[in-house]
């Protein structure tokens, strides 16, 4: 890994015991942490070169080791109480998204049910962790699920391409935010980031998180636009450095979302990230998982790599829509020793 | 650890595999008793549980054994290639028919995980019968000149580390090439080996050409003795393997030699650094570190030493070590009481000559056969866990400055059968894969099979190739 | 020696041993009697010692990383220098062959000829035999999977007792064109024409250390170089059946690849055989993987 200052990162120790005992006080204080381990690194984002020589001196990745990898933490096999309990947990960590031109108010208020009680019949079922729309579904999402402790999560900045100026970005961001928004999904700009513009990159998201206040702010980088896996390791570095709450594979609005390979990378980069500031930053993949099988080979690469630490909704989410129909039919299959069917959960 | 998400068990079902109380040689196609009635009982690693009673082979079975196979020779060595080839597809297609089944025996019999019969050897034995299968009209083309002969009686001896995928690796060029067998699978691990012989009648593979000689040491050494042996193929310890070359000098048998290593697995300090802990894990640990090919001697540039030994001990922390039935399990039990003593005494040697020893927290069942996943670090290349052949999960951590040290210091063994290199560096990659003395080079990966690759040693290690084009010559006069 | 038919005193030569590019007397300091086919004395062979195998070894060992290292076209050029060499100095090694194998001019003429065309055989052989023994193999996984082939390393070589020099060429020839550095024990009765072809090689570009030729007792030279640790193989052309099993025993000490003695015509096609008998396959595996994140969109 490449020297960067380490004024901030704690002792040993007491980095331990901080991602033991400290995750509330870690929650409560995560800004400024962030914000410091931001600044630890202002050396590094001094200046465009610099910011290059840092990206470009982590380790590289090697495509076939990496997905082999991810395979093969694909074939452990999570049976019976492992399965009820990652089902639960795969359910609470879903940020039930619907991004459509097509969407209206009736929808999101149906989302937003759903969100909150997702299975009718079986109200231990847990409350999935946020609905996510577009700004101007903000306000209905909000009073969807008023009450219930599920966030309400907007995408920003120009969602999907990212293509507009930065004070269309941030304006976008404000609105969402002002109208009541927990969580801003935002896109960085692929293209400046493969024309090799980091900084702006960089400096873009850190206008974003400004824009954000209080909101926890997740980046996506749209890993399939991307394309290499050294690429997935620098933009998790550049978005974990100008602040980034969460980084989130992907729009769901391109051919290749998440995958179990860039997942794993960006818990990679996560669990390092950590090791070296002390500030932890979750991980959402987002876009392809339909299915309890798929989420729970997600969760257990979560495990082994980030660790336990990341087991919970506040550091990582699935961005999914159709993944919690089939989390429920796998969930009642369990309680009930009979398979489900698609006429016994709600379609939205 | 408190893992709210703690993995439940999951095991394989024992019930896919029905292992006899007993068994007999396998002989001239005909399962039948030692000559002297002896037996012996083969347990299961992980439990002590004893699987079976297995009839133990003496030099008078061997000498049966050979004259069936001198018998079957005349006809099967005159067979088209291409019917021949028709044989091994069918064991090809059996064994994946039944690859469950042997993979569920393999573990019990041997104590490796689930995880590994099921996606290592398995699949590799079955792609080896089909890899040579397609050899056997083929030889003409293989550049040994036109219309190569077989050399004969083939007497194999494998070793327990990887019994099934050991005995593909023998039998499948040496029947596609026209010659038979007596094999002698390893003491601890015969079952497969009897199994196999009951995929050779449902192939309806003509007796004599396959017999199958449980035993001990006594029983290889009368194979590979005998007389009427053409061509011995040995896979083991080099002590016997050199013990076998002795016996066979002066004599007209053709002979090749597996054997032991002490593998480098070179990191440098611009290493895909993840994807290395993941090799250095599968390096040494793949099948409890019992790989002649393991990467044991790990040589790391000195400038990314303590990262790169912080990772490596955070992933061996999320080793799963226990029941080798559960698909989750990666590290499973050692093969033997015998084989356990060895490495206890090496690591205990380790430790008295200094170096520093680490495991993770790991709780090893109460019965069976068992070693923690451990590390020495500060060692060097006079210490014994540096030099000797541990074949257990043992890794020992040596350093190097600059890509000359790290040459120098992997060649600086008798063996020469592995090593690895971590570089995102191409040009470095190739420089180095030129100057190390080993058989198999793994570079930015570790541990890789397949029947198309040869695979054999340099210098102690042995000598002649396993797999591919390379792998026929041993078993042609030529 | 064919004694001139003017009344002028020959010059005498003194063999000597070849070790390490250079001619040293044996370190024995004795000599042995070398007659001819017919009982006549040819001339004084050095005698070795056990010392001089162990230096031969050392000289062996020290020029094989950079014999080896050198490029297959250099060595293909270097060996057919030494064809050039010798059919040079033809006249005279159809005398020595025919001193020491009783032949008639005209035969030992053709074995000459023989013997350097072995060499240009060999020669055009160094950057072929990689491609011929050698190749990509197609695994079943994103790898790029290739074997080529090495020289073992240093090479003890038992030279034929019987044809002194053609079947010297035919056994040293091979061992040197792939990489390997040789030991050479000369035929024990016959060792004249094998310490001449030492000064063809000292003046054909051949490294010091690549051929080192010792001539004597072959049982006596032999026994310490089959045993030697820091040899890797052993070709026992020139042994007979009780003295190869004793090698052949020695040798699995530290498991040398051993070549047999055979019956060989060697005046026949030699093949391949003895190239690829002191080759070590090295398979090298690398990732390929695709080109993207999401496998390759073209």
């Amino acid at each position: 890994m490449p020297p960067v200052p380490k004024s901030d990162k704690p002792a040993k120790g007491e980095k331990k015991a901080r991602a033991k005992a400290g995750e509330q006080t870690e929650r409560a204080g995560k800004a400024p942490a962030a914000r410091e381990a931001t600044a630890s690194f202002a050396d590094v984002t001094s200046s465009d070169a610099t910011l290059r020589r840092f990206l470009h001196g982590l380790p590289g990745v090697d495509t076939v080791g990496l997905e082999a990898r991810a395979a093969a933490l694909g074939t452990r096999s999570i049976k019976t109480t492992a399965k009820a309990y990652a089902i639960d947990l795969a359910i609470s960590m879903i940020d039930l998204t619907t991004l459509e031109g097509a969407d209206t108010a009736g929808k999101v208020r149906a989302l937003g049910a759903k969100a909150v009680n997702p299975d009718p019949t079986d109200r231990t079922t847990p409350k999935t962790a946020a609905v996510c729309v577009y700004p101007d579904m903000v306000a209905t999402a909000k009073e969807a699920v008023a009450g219930s402790g599920v966030k309400v999560a907007s995408v920003a900045t120009a969602f999907p391409a990212g293509r507009a100026a930065l004070g269309v970005k941030l304006a976008d961001t404000k609105d969402a935010v002002a109208a009541g928004a927990d969580e801003i999904d935002m896109v960085i700009d692929r293209g400046a980031f493969l024309a090799g513009h980091y900084m702006k990159v960089y400096e873009e998201i850190r206008a974003v998180k400004e824009a954000c206040g209080d909101a926890r702010l997740k980046v996506i980088f749209e890993t399939g636009e991307l394309s290499t896996y050294d690429n997935i390791r620098r933009a998790s570095w550049i978005g974990m450095i100008a602040g980034a709450d969460f980084i989130k594979t992907s729009t769901g609005k391109v051919g290749v979302n998440a995958t179990p390979a860039n997942t794993l990378l960006m818990l990679e980069a996560v669990r390092d990230f950590r090791a070296q500031t002390g500030v932890q930053v979750g991980v959402k993949p987002a876009g392809g998982i339909r299915s309890t099988k798929d989420a729970i080979k997600f969760l257990v690469l979560v495990n082994e790599t980030a660790g336990p630490d990341w087991l919970d909704n506040h550091w990582f989410r699935f961005g999914a829509s159709s993944l919690l129909n089939d989390l429920l039919m796998q969930r009642q299959k369990l309680a009930t020793g009979r398979y489900s069917g698609p006429d016994y959960v709600t379609v939205d | 650890m408190t893992n709210l998400f703690e993995y439940a068990p999951a095991p394989e079902s024992r019930a896919v595999v029905d292992i006899a109380p007993s068994y007999g040689l396998f002989i001239d196609g005909e399962f039948t008793e030692a000559a002297d009635g002896k037996v012996f009982k083969t347990v299961s690693p992980s439990t002590e549980e004893v699987l079976s009673e297995v009839a133990r082979a003496g030099a008078e079975d061997v000498d049966r054994a050979v004259k069936a196979a001198r018998k079957a020779f005349e006809k099967w060595s005159a067979l088209p290639g291409a019917e021949r080839g028709k044989y091994l597809f069918r064991i090809a297609r059996i064994i994946q028919e039944r690859s469950r089944e042997l993979a569920v025996l393999e573990t019990l019999d041997n104590g490796k995980p689930i995880k590994e019969t099921r996606d290592a050897d398995l699949p590799l034995v079955a792609a080896h019968f089909f890899y040579y299968a397609g050899w056997a009209d083929k030889l003409d083309h293989a550049g040994y000149g036109p219309d190569p002969k077989p050399l004969g009686v083939a007497g194999q001896v494998i070793p327990w580390n990887f019994p099934l995928l050991m005995l593909a690796w023998k039998i499948a060029p040496a029947l596609a090439t026209g010659n038979t067998v007596v094999l002698k699978p390893a003491e601890t691990t015969p079952l497969s080996a009897l199994f196999f012989a009951d995929i050779c009648r449902q192939a309806g593979l003509p007796k004599g050409v396959v017999n199958i000689l449980p035993g001990y040491g006594d029983a290889g050494a009368a194979v590979t003795a005998h007389p009427d042996v053409n061509k011995v193929a040995f896979t083991g310890s080099t002590a016997v393997g050199k013990e076998i070359a002795r016996t066979l000098a002066g004599t007209d048998k053709k002979l090749t030699l597996e054997l032991g290593g002490k593998g480098a697995n070179i990191v440098f300090d611009d290493a895909p650094i993840d994807q290395a802990v993941e090799g250095i894990v599968g390096g040494i640990f793949f099948n409890q570190g019992q790989v002649c090919c393991a990467g044991s001697r790990l040589l790391v540039q000195e400038s990314i030493h303590d990262e790169l030994l912080d990772s490596l001990k955070r992933r061996l922390s999320t080793l799963r070590l226990g029941d080798p039935l559960d698909k989750n399990t990666d590290i499973g039990a050692i093969n033997s009481e015998e084989q356990l003593s060895r490495i206890t005494a090496l690591v205990e040697t380790g430790e008295a000559e200094g170096a520093e020893r680490w495991s993770p927290e790991c709780e090893l069942p109460s019965t069976g056969y068992w070693f923690a996943p451990t590390l020495f670090t500060n060692v060097t290349q006079a210490h014994t866990v540096a030099r000797d052949e541990i074949f257990g999960p043992v890794l020992s951590v040596l350093t190097f400055r600059t890509p000359d040290e790290a040459v120098a210091k992997a060649n600086n063994t008798p063996y020469g059968l592995s090593a690895g290199i971590w570089t995102e560096k191409g040009s470095r990659i190739l420089a180095v894969a030129n100057k190390l003395r080993a058989g198999v080079v793994w570079s930015n990966t570790f541990n890789k099979f397949d029947p198309t690759s040869p695979f054999g040693g340099y210098k102690e290690s042995g000598f002649g190739r396993e797999g591919g084009r390379h792998g026929l010559e041993a078993y042609l006069d030529v | 020696m064919s004694e001139s038919t003017e009344a002028r005193l020959s010059v005498f030569k003194t063999y000597k041993l070849y070790v390490g590019g250079k001619f040293p007397r044996s370190e024995s300091g004795r000599v042995y009697e070398v007659n001819d086919a017919k009982g006549n004395w040819l001339a004084n062979a050095p005698l070795s010692s056990r010392k001089d195998a162990r230096d031969a070894v050392v000289a062996a060992r020290k020029a094989f990383g950079g014999w080896a290292g050198a490029t297959a076209y250099l060595r293909g050029q270097i060996l057919y220098r030494v064809a050039e060499m010798l059919e040079g100095r033809r006249e005279q090694f159809v005398r020595e062959v025919q001193d020491a194998e009783g032949l008639s001019k005209a035969k030992a003429a053709a074995v000459v000829d023989a013997a350097i065309d072995r060499w240009v055989w060999y020669a055009g052989w160094t950057d072929k035999i990689a491609q011929v023994a050698g190749g990509g193999n197609p695994v079943a996984g994103p790898f790029f999977n290739l074997s080529s082939p090495e020289p073992t390393g240093v090479v003890t070589i038992v030279a034929p007792q019987d044809s002194s020099f053609l079947g010297l060429v035919s056994v040293l020839a091979p061992v040197i064109a792939t990489g390997n550095t040789a030991v050479v024990v000369a035929a024990e009765d016959r060792p004249l024409p094998a310490l001449s072809l030492a000064e063809v090689l000292a003046t054909s570009d051949v490294p010091g250390g690549v051929v080192n030729i010792l001539s004597g007792r072959t049982a006596e030279i032999a026994a310490p170089l089959a045993a030697h640790q820091d040899v890797n193989a052993i070709d026992l052309a020139g042994a007979d059946e009780q003295l190869a099993k004793e090698l052949e025993v020695a040798a699995a000490d530290n498991l040398k690849r051993v070549l047999r003695p055979q019956p060989v015509d060697w005046s026949a096609d030699p093949g391949t055989s003895r190239l690829t008998a002191f080759l070590e396959t090295k398979t090298v595996w690398h990732p390929t993987g695709s080109l993207g994140s999401g496998g390759s969109s073209y």
